[in-house]
């Protein structure tokens, strides 16, 4: 059925997910919060950045990010001057690609959320003597649930489908960068079919499911 | 303990000024019509707006341009209470209620949850989810909860307008009650004469972002020069004591500084302190106390002033009733026909009577 190659892409896959997930929400939800309040035109053009993977083919971001972060990249030069070599090819690499490329599917339910809470509960929460940080933690996370588990679901189910940006700046390396859709991509390649319907009816399943959870979560968020 | 404002902030084109100097006890009623600039005066006082100028609050300065002092609204001791009720849905009535108490020192906490609780009301509310109330009890739990926070200023910004009239009256006596047992000063927005005469003991009018009057209550409803918008409501209000319930008339006496009143007995009580509002168009004039007149309230007075209303062939007469202010009005044919001026003794017959 599954090789120990398909299930080390598989936990590999997994752990890109977790791990840009995590990371997106905590870099996503300031941002968003920023987004979401600011009129500025810094804000706007920053919301219009971290939109464009959105139209953007992968492989125009996986492109640029091999040259910003390869040997003569300015960023490739700063990561090596802080001692942490070069990324591309690398797992840390991924994670970074993957955020950028997820950014848009995290940013735009927490914005929204945070949005629709308006401005009235800040006001009444400064009323009653909360601070803004203790406002955002205690009255604008709570009421923004939905959107930060929306946004959550969204990042995980969208960097476990990614595909052109692996490609470009993480390559092929097993146990390092080998994600299922690039598995699948090498099952095809040499025709092992079989295998290559396991691992994709598997992530059809795995969409599937995470979009109905997505689905019915948000319905009964609403009713409640 | 006073409250002195002077802040100005102007909003696309609109001017708003607030030079003004409130007691620090007692209810202010900031009155007058949609657009004169009530709730953006009382979001300056909250700091909720930057206004520009200067604010202090029995002692206290909370904004001061000159020395570049500006206190944040979550660093002022006040309680807010919205136009619409403005509990957290994501928590319950219990929870909401202690948002802001939990948020205060220990030994600033002058006012107990189970007092606040009992004082508006809402014991049987408690677990309920803010989806669940009607809007006469979420505003209630809204009022509680900015109790909670023991405030120096309480600000209710029209907090009865969203409600319908039973929803209102199902809040009136617990804001009554407020009034009554806890000493703490009250800024109240409304553009309702009704509420301002049931629950303001000092009142500050507004017209077109401008203090266009302020004073005592019943001093400031009896003045004459007032803007011609307040005039058509022009009305006034006396306080007093019942003394006597007439169940066979079923009138009830009403003792105030210049004389009595007979109301309409309904549930008072002797002892009771009831205030009544007297219009203007239903106090009448005359030279001798006309004791066969089918009017029940006949008050001698002397006229003060006399002034041409805003309706042409009208005036408006105010008259000193024992120390108490009345306000007539009256066509200028009976001025001129009765040869009425100021200085004179007068009947005020008083063809009704409201009692607030």
């Amino acid at each position: 059925m599954l090789s120990p190659d398909d299930w080390s892409a598989i936990r590999l896959t997994l752990e890109l997910a977790s791990v840009t997930t995590l990371l997106l929400l905590a870099i996503g939800i300031p941002l968003a919060w920023w987004l979401a309040r600011s009129r500025s035109w810094l804000a706007r053009i920053t919301a219009a950045l971290v939109t464009m993977p959105l139209v953007l083919p992968p492989t125009v971001i996986g492109f640029y990010l091999l040259i910003a972060f390869g040997a003569n990249g300015p960023f490739g030069q700063l990561t090596q001057v802080l001692g942490l070599g070069l990324l591309p090819f690398t797992f840390a690499g991924l994670v970074i690609a993957s955020i950028l490329y997820s950014l848009p599917f995290a940013i735009q339910p927490l914005q929204q959320a945070f949005r629709a809470i308006g401005a009235r509960p800040l006001e009444v929460a400064a009323t009653l003597r909360a601070s803004p940080l203790d406002t955002f933690v205690h009255v604008v996370l709570p009421l923004a649930r939905p959107g930060l588990i929306t946004a959550a679901v969204m990042s995980f189910a969208h960097t476990v489908g990614e595909f052109g940006v692996v490609l470009m700046i993480g390559g092929n390396i097993p146990q390092e960068t080998r994600v299922i859709s690039v598995q699948i991509y090498d099952h095809v390649e040499a025709l092992e079919y079989a295998q290559a319907h396991w691992l994709s009816a598997g992530m059809l399943v795995f969409s599937f499911a995470v979009l109905l959870a997505l689905n019915l979560l948000n319905r009964r968020e609403a009713a409640a | 303990m006073t409250i002195r404002a002077d802040l100005t902030l102007t909003r696309s084109g609109h001017c708003t000024r607030a030079d003004l100097t409130l007691p620090g006890r007692g209810v202010t009623a900031l009155f007058g019509p949609s657009g004169a600039g009530k709730t953006t005066i009382l979001r300056m006082l909250a700091g909720l707006e930057r206004g520009a100028g200067s604010l202090q609050v029995n002692g206290e300065c909370w904004q001061d341009d000159a020395r570049g002092v500006f206190l944040p609204a979550h660093r002022r001791a006040l309680g807010y209470v919205f136009q619409e009720a403005s509990l957290f849905p994501h928590l319950d009535v219990r929870a909401n209620l202690l948002f802001g108490y939990r948020r205060i020192p220990d030994q600033q906490r002058r006012i107990a949850p189970e007092a606040a609780i009992e004082l508006l009301g809402i014991a049987p509310l408690l677990s309920r989810a803010p989806a669940q109330l009607s809007g006469g009890e979420r505003q209630r739990v809204a009022i509680a909860r900015a109790l909670l926070t023991s405030p120096q200023l309480l600000l209710l910004d029209e907090p009865l307008s969203a409600l319908d009239t039973r929803r209102k009256e199902e809040v009136l006596p617990w804001l009554e009650r407020l009034n009554s047992e806890l000493d703490m000063p009250v800024v109240y927005v409304t553009h309702s004469i009704d509420e301002v005469c049931r629950l303001a003991d000092y009142l500050v009018l507004l017209e077109a972002g401008q203090v266009a009057a302020s004073g005592p209550l019943a001093d400031t409803l009896a003045r004459l020069d007032l803007p011609a918008a307040f005039e058509l409501e022009a009305s006034t209000v006396l306080e007093g004591c019942v003394t006597a319930v007439d169940s066979h008339y079923q009138l009830a006496t009403l003792r105030f500084a210049g004389g009595e009143l007979k109301v309409g007995a309904g549930e008072l009580q002797s002892g009771q302190t009831r205030r009544v509002r007297i219009h203007a168009r239903d106090v009448s004039l005359a030279r001798s106390a006309a004791n066969d007149s089918s009017i029940v309230n006949r008050l001698p007075a002397t006229i003060t002033a006399i002034r041409p209303a805003s309706q042409p062939g009208q005036v408006l007469v105010q008259l000193d009733a024992g120390g108490s202010l009345l306000l007539a009005r009256i066509t200028r044919l009976s001025l001129d026909t009765l040869q009425l001026a100021a200085g004179q003794q007068v009947w005020a017959q008083i063809k009704s009577v409201a009692l607030l």
